[in-house]
Order: structure tokens, then sequence, then C-alpha cells
């Protein structure tokens, strides 16, 4: 696994690293090599062993065995702040920063500039952060407090905190998950920045198109395997997926034909103000209707809203020809409408508890007589959905908590499909799941329709927009402002309208 | 790897302290092990015991009431007042039963309603309820209940063939309808989904305030009632009686397991938490140790409590991990 290369030595290199936790193993003789310089994928599965990676490479893991090697020297990180020490700076998915400090503050945290009297030093702290930003080539003030922060701007916090170290790897795992695109492109610039002053980049997506857009070599992991470490350059994103998935995705968007029945959801006129505004639409049965828009637009609000978590200030849902209550989640499931939320792990899941008792939450009536709930019928729900959804566990008396994320998304879909729903709502169902797990979520969407379910998704997922829906909808600031049938969706029709630029509806179906 | 955490939960902990404590009590001091002692120990747990029912629901869904030693003191005052007016003694014990039935309703409104934490809301009630007590009663002392009702609440009157009176026998019944309700009812399970992750239960179409509410008013029904046994037990009714009790209600819950966070634990490691804390304060309190210590031992068990489940496990896992380390290749 040894890689013959020409070029400068590599500044952080993994050799043969194995680590186990338990009788899982998490990595298994894998080797990485990052460049200073130049930005590095690490791509796979979830599960795949990216995240124990990270950890080793951060001081959080001590490999079983293998080397780290530092500028070809063997190093031990007794802990985060070795790797620190040694320059290697993480930036995680969503950064924990003092809300209640400043952005300068934030990044000298800890080893502040003093003055000769031993106070701290307010004008370098402020001057330094400056430069920070100059540096990155961002607009942010030093003064601000991070309480209201972006995330994207909370992440350049972190880089500029990095730098501030002398930071000479930077990891950065998942960073766009919850980025907008223009966030991104910021975030992708500052990288690119970093990498022409000769800094190492790993950096982890599940979008593929982003690995392609900012990196040059790739290192793809399967089951905790080193699979392969190449330049991107003559690769496809197929040719991607077939090494992380180590099969070819015959269709990661497998559309059934169905039947459509009669309506199964009707939303007249909903509002909440200063939310959305005067939103109608139907859904019916065997159909899969898509909400698109950009983040912000309201569409977690308004299925929310329809479910019945938030109180809408006016307008109707009928579900069955039957009107809701309004704000009551528990009106709208006895009416058979279910909600797979956005936030898998605040509102999707009881983290802790287990899988069994996650799946058993939404039918605890259901799982014996009197209000007693018994132990038998609640296993065997959680039994009869891992087996269907092909949930991969240990135990069903697991916490939720240890899956991997697409398993936690199957176990809120079980726990949601056990209810035996008449309109399924899905709030970003593929969010930050892999991508065989994503192909194996939209199968089963795609055949609950072929059933008869009424589904309505929302997804921020332009492709998964396209390839699974049978109408698509799109919200702009808080209004409904095109219904595209899928013959007309296409990138540009459902972007035009998300962004503003159609004016009108589009055609009615 | 993980066995030493795994078989050591801690309401199986407090069990074993239980058990040890009383073989101890047995061996070391005289007269501990007699039935009329024990009958005495556990009577004098009564109101305490009564409170961490619905105090251990209440902290499994992530709440708490520090009001419940005001609604007993209110409870009492009430009855002590209506009593010398002259009403009947059947008709005052519902009316207290009401009374905390609303004391609660009302902590229950403001935390579900107006949305305040039940911490803050509770530390207002406790301040308002006693003062209302005092209103009620002034600084006097009511005694002279009837004897039938106070020869209930004794512990020398037992239930025939046991040790055990009869404030500690509607305990135990109680005891196990509440364990029933907290560990095999959709209730229950509901409970514990509320105290570790409220807005999952929320968007899985819980009732989450529905459900807060019924604890709260459940606890101030019971503080009353267990107003009501205290002023018989002691023969007298007074505002400031079980002044600071709700600190041993919630430190007996504690011990016995139950996460402050909420989520955890369970009703039987709570009942032994119970029964440890009134066990160790009569072991000490016939040996002659001073109040002040007994409260420093109470306090200590606490720590401990809260202490130990996490050093058990940063142990293991530095175990498994030195153990990793040992056998890399052994995989």
């Amino acid at each position: 696994m040894n890689q013959p290369d020409s070029g400068p030595a590599p500044v952080l290199a993994l050799t043969d690293i194995s680590k186990s936790f338990g009788a899982v193993r998490a990595l298994q003789d894998v080797s990485l090599h990052l460049y200073p310089g130049e930005a590095h994928a690490l791509a796979g599965e979830n599960g795949a062993g990216k995240s124990t990676l990270i950890k080793t490479l951060a001081g959080v893991h001590r490999p079983d065995a293998g080397q780290v090697l530092l500028d070809g020297e063997p190093v031990v990180f007794n802990g985060p702040a070795d790797a620190r020490d040694a320059g290697i700076a993480v930036i995680y998915q969503e950064p924990t920063l003092f809300p209640d400090l400043s952005i300068a503050e934030n990044i000298f945290m800890g080893r502040q500039p003093r003055t000769s009297l031993g106070r701290i030093d307010r004008r370098a702290v402020h001057g330094a952060t400056a430069a920070l930003m100059t540096r990155l080539g961002v607009d942010l003030d030093p003064e601000r407090l991070a309480r209201g922060l972006s995330i994207a701007d909370q992440q350049i916090v972190e880089i500029a905190k990095a730098l501030s170290f002398d930071a000479r790897v930077l990891i950065m795992d998942e960073p766009t998950a919850a980025l907008t695109g223009s966030e991104t492109a910021r975030l992708f610039s500052v990288v690119r920045t970093l990498r022409e002053g000769g800094a190492a980049v790993l950096f982890i997506s599940h979008r593929l198109e982003e690995i392609f857009e900012l990196c040059q070599r790739v290192t793809t992991l399967r089951d905790g395997r080193w699979v392969a470490s190449e330049l991107l350059g003559g690769l496809t994103e197929d040719d991607l997926v077939r090494r992380m998935v180590g099969r070819d995705l015959d269709e990661l968007y497998p559309k059934q034909a169905t039947t459509v029945g009669g309506t199964a959801l009707s939303v007249r006129r909903l509002t909440r103000e200063g939310v959305f505004r005067d939103v109608s639409f139907e859904v019916r049965e065997g159909e899969i209707v898509a909400l698109a828009g950009l983040v912000g637009a309201g569409r977690s609000e308004v299925v929310q809203a329809v479910f019945g978590v938030d109180k809408a200030d006016a307008g109707e849902v009928h579900v069955g020809g039957e009107r809701l209550r309004a704000g009551s989640p528990t009106a709208a499931m006895a009416a058979g409408v279910a909600l797979v939320p956005e936030d898998r792990r605040q509102r999707g899941l009881v983290m802790e508890a287990s899988i069994e008792r996650n799946i058993g939450l939404t039918g605890l009536d259901r799982l014996g007589s009197g209000g007693l709930v018994r132990r038998a019928l609640e296993r065997g729900r959680a039994t009869d959905w891992a087996v269907k959804l092909q949930l991969k566990y240990n135990r069903l008396s697991d916490a939720v908590g240890v899956l991997s994320g697409g398993n936690q998304q199957k176990v809120v879909l079980a726990k949601w499909l056990a209810t035996d729903p008449a309109v399924l709502i899905v709030d970003e169902p593929t969010r930050g799941i892999d991508v065989g797990t994503k192909a194996e979520v939209h199968r089963l969407l795609s055949s609950l329709a072929a059933e008869g379910l009424a589904v309505l998704m929302v997804s921020s997922d332009l492709p998964e927009v396209l390839g699974m829906a049978d109408r698509v909808l799109v919200m702009h600031e808080g209004r409904l402002v095109a219904e595209l049938p899928r013959a007309e969706a296409t990138e540009e029709t459902v972007m035009a309208a998300a962004t503003g630029r159609l004016a009108g509806e589009g055609a009615a179906a | 790897m993980n066995t030493l955490a795994k078989y050591l939960r801690w309401d199986t902990v407090v069990g074993v302290l239980l058990i040890a404590v009383f073989l101890a009590g047995s061996g070391t001091t005289e007269g501990f092990a007699d039935t009329a002692n024990l009958s005495a120990a556990l009577n004098d747990t009564a109101e305490i015991a009564l409170i961490a029912l619905p105090m251990t629901l209440l902290v499994v869904a992530g709440q708490v009431d520090l009001s419940v030693a005001s609604m007993l003191g209110l409870s009492s005052a009430l009855a002590g007042s209506l009593w010398e007016a002259g009403w009947s003694f059947e008709l005052i014990v519902p009316i207290c039963l009401l009374v905390g039935a609303l004391g609660g309703l009302l902590n229950g409104w403001l935390v579900t309603r107006v949305g305040l934490p039940s911490l803050a809301v509770t530390i207002g009630t406790l301040t308002l309820y006693r003062g209302l007590a005092s209103v009620v009663l002034g600084d006097k002392a009511i005694a002279d209940f009837p004897e039938a009702y106070a020869q209930w609440a004794t512990y020398t009157q037992t239930v025939p063939g046991t040790f055990v009176p009869y404030p500690i026998a509607l305990f135990a019944v109680l005891a196990v309808v509440t364990a029933v309700v907290l560990h095999c009812t959709a209730f229950g399970r509901s409970l514990y989904a509320i105290g570790a992750q409220e807005d999952a239960a929320y968007f899985a179409g819980i009732r989450v305030k529905r459900l807060k509410l019924v604890l709260f008013v459940l606890a101030g029904f019971v503080a009353s009632f267990a107003g009501i046994v205290y002023t018989l037990r002691y023969g007298s009714a007074r505002a400031d009686n079980g002044l600071g009790l709700e600190l041993v209600v919630i430190a007996s819950v504690l011990l016995g397991g139950v996460d402050f966070d909420g989520g955890k634990g369970t009703l039987g490691g709570a009942v032994a938490g119970v029964l440890l804390i009134g066990l160790l304060n009569n072991l000490l309190t016939l040996n002659d140790v001073s109040n002040e210590i007994q409260v420093i031992v109470t306090g200590l068990l606490l720590v401990a409590s809260v202490l130990t489940p996490r050093v058990v496990t940063s142990v293991s896992e530095r175990r498994q991990r030195r153990a990793a380390t040992a056998a890399p290749a052994t995989a």
C-alpha cells in the first residue's frame, strides 16, 4: 500500500493504521498521505471509518497498529493538544464556540496577549484577529459575539483559530453539510487561499461534486479498509461511487411508476405570520411530491404546521377528507400523518434510548392494552421494521446514538412507517447519510408510493428532487411560487423559481 | 470489557448498600434489628417515601418540584386550622387534598403554559405555599386530633402479623403501582422520552405539556396527603412542619440513581435510596451520632452517588484502552 510519489514529501502521513473498538474493526491497514498545498478528499460511506481516521489524526484515538508520521518522523499523539501543537487543526461540522465571547476572544481563548501589567491586551487581540480575517479574505467584525453567527461564519472563526496556531494541516469534517451554496463557495475560496499558502487540507463531504470542485487527490475507504488513493483528475463521479460502495449503483433514484389515486392530503391557504403565507397544495395517493426551495424559504415550517408541531395562524389541513385540528401532532398522527423531521438528533430520535424504544414511541397505545406496554410487542415491532429496512445493528436494546447516521435515519423511518400512515412527510430524508443508504431510502420511498402512500418530501438535494418527485412544488420566501410536473422539472426551472426569478405560477397540475 | 459498568448499575449498588447497612446495624448496634425499632425507622421516612414517588416521575421527565415540603406544611396548617374551627376530620382530608392538587396545578400551569423552568417556578411556590401556611395558622400549634386517625399513623400500630406501620404499608402499595406505571405503561415510556429528549417526544406525538401537568398535580396531591400523615404522626399541626424536607426527598431520589438531567433511573432505585437514608439516620441516631453528622453523611452519600457511576465508566474505559494498546496484533 505504499505510494510511490515523486512530488514533495508528505507533511502528515498515516501508514498501515489499524484501530478496533471491542470487536469492531474500525480501521484496518489504512494509509493516507497529505501533501502541502494540496486538498485531499476522504471518501467513503458512513461507517467506512472516516471519523475514526480523523480522530486518529486529531490525537483523539491512538492507533492499535501503524504509525503517524509528521514530516516523515513517527510521532505519538497523546491527546488533541499534542496534535494541535504539531500543527493539525480540525474543523467539525458544527463548531463549538463560546457564544457569549467575541470572535476575537474565541480565537485567542486561553492564550490572549497580555499588557505589561498582566491584563489582557484587547487591542492586540483585536488587531491579530482582524489580520487573520484579512488573510482569509472575509469580512467579520472581531468584536462581534459568537452568539448568532451562522454555522458558516462559526467555521470561518474556527479556521482563523487554526491559522493563529500556524496549522499546517487542516482537517474539515463535512463542513458544508449545513451551508448554503454561497456560504460553501466562500468556504472553498478560503480553503484555496490556505492551500496556496502551503497548507495541507483533508476534506470530507458526502457531496461528490464538492470533492471534484475542491480537491486534487482522493482516498477512498470502505468498511474500514483502504480502497484507493489517487488523483481526482482522471476520475468520474461514478468511478468514485463504485469505489465507495464496492459495486455499481444501478440506480441512485429508482423511481417506480405508480397509479395516482384520490387526494390524501389537502392544504388550503395555510399561513403562519412572518414565516409562510397562503400555501395551498394537494398530495394524492401514490404520489411523491417534492417541496423544493432555498434554505430558509419556509419549507420545513410548512410541513411542521401540517403535522401540527407548529400551529398555523390561518388555513386548513385536510387528511382523507377530514379537517385536522390545528397545532396537534397527536391529532395528525391519528389521522394517519407521519413526519420524519429534518433534525434527526434532536427531534427524530431520543438518542440515549434504545432502538426498540424509539421505534415503539410512536405506537405506545398499540403495544398492549389498558395503557400497559408489553415488551414482547415492543420488541416484535422493532424486529419487524429492522428487518424490513435492513437496519444494521448489534442489539435492539442498544442506544440509537451508537448507530451510523444512515441507520439512525432508518430507525426514524421505521418508527413512522410502523404507524401505518396514509401521508408520509419526510424532511431532508437523506441529509448527511451515505450514498448506499441514500439509494435504499429512495427505493423505500418509491415502493411505498407504489403501494399507494402519499409522500411529501422536503429536500435541498436537487438531483433527489428531480429523480424522485412526480410533482415539484417550489417555495420562495414563504410563498409557493411554482408547481412543476415531473416532465417540466429541471434544474433550471426549479432553481429559477426557488431564487424568485420566475414570476407567477408554473403549470397547474 | 464493559462488564463492570454493565453489572454495576447504580440502583443495584444502592440496594446492596441498603442490605449492607442493615446487616452492619444488626451486628453492631443493639436494638437496631428489633421490630419496634424497624417500625419506627420506617415510619420516620413515611412522608419522604410518599413524596419520593411522584418526585421520581418528575425527575425522570426532567422536571423537579421544590414546593412539596411547603405544600406539606400548608396542608398541615390547613388541617389544624379547620380542626380548630370545629370541622369534621372526614371533611378536612379531602379539602387538604384538593388544595394540594390545586397547588400542583398552579406549578404545572406555570411550567407548561407560561413556559418557565420547573426549578424556578417551584422555588417561587416553595416560598408562596409556606407563606400561605403561616397565614392560615400563624405560629400556633394545633393538637388533639381524633385518636383513631392518630393511631393509624403511629409506628406502634402495625399491619397485623408484620412490623410494618400503616403509612408504610400504604406507601408499599403505592410504590408498586408507581413502579408499574413508570416501567410498564405508555405513560411511563413517555416520561422517559420527555426527560431524555423533549423535542423528540413532542415530534412523536406525545402530549408533553399534558403529561407534565399531570405530574405536578400528582406531586401536590401526594405532598398534601403527606402533610396529613405528618400532622397525625406528630400529633401537631404547624405551619413550619416539614421545613426543608424537599431536599431530603430529592437527595433520596438522586441517591437511588435517578438522573437529575432526566430520562434515566428506576423507581426501585429511588425507593432503595429513601430506605437507605432512613435506615442510616436511624442507625446513627441509635449510636448517638449528632444530627449534624447525619446530615454530613447523607451529603457524602449523595456526592458519591453522583460520582461513582462516572468513575466506574472512566476506569473501565481506561482499562479497555490499555488492553487495546498492550495487545495490538490480536485483533
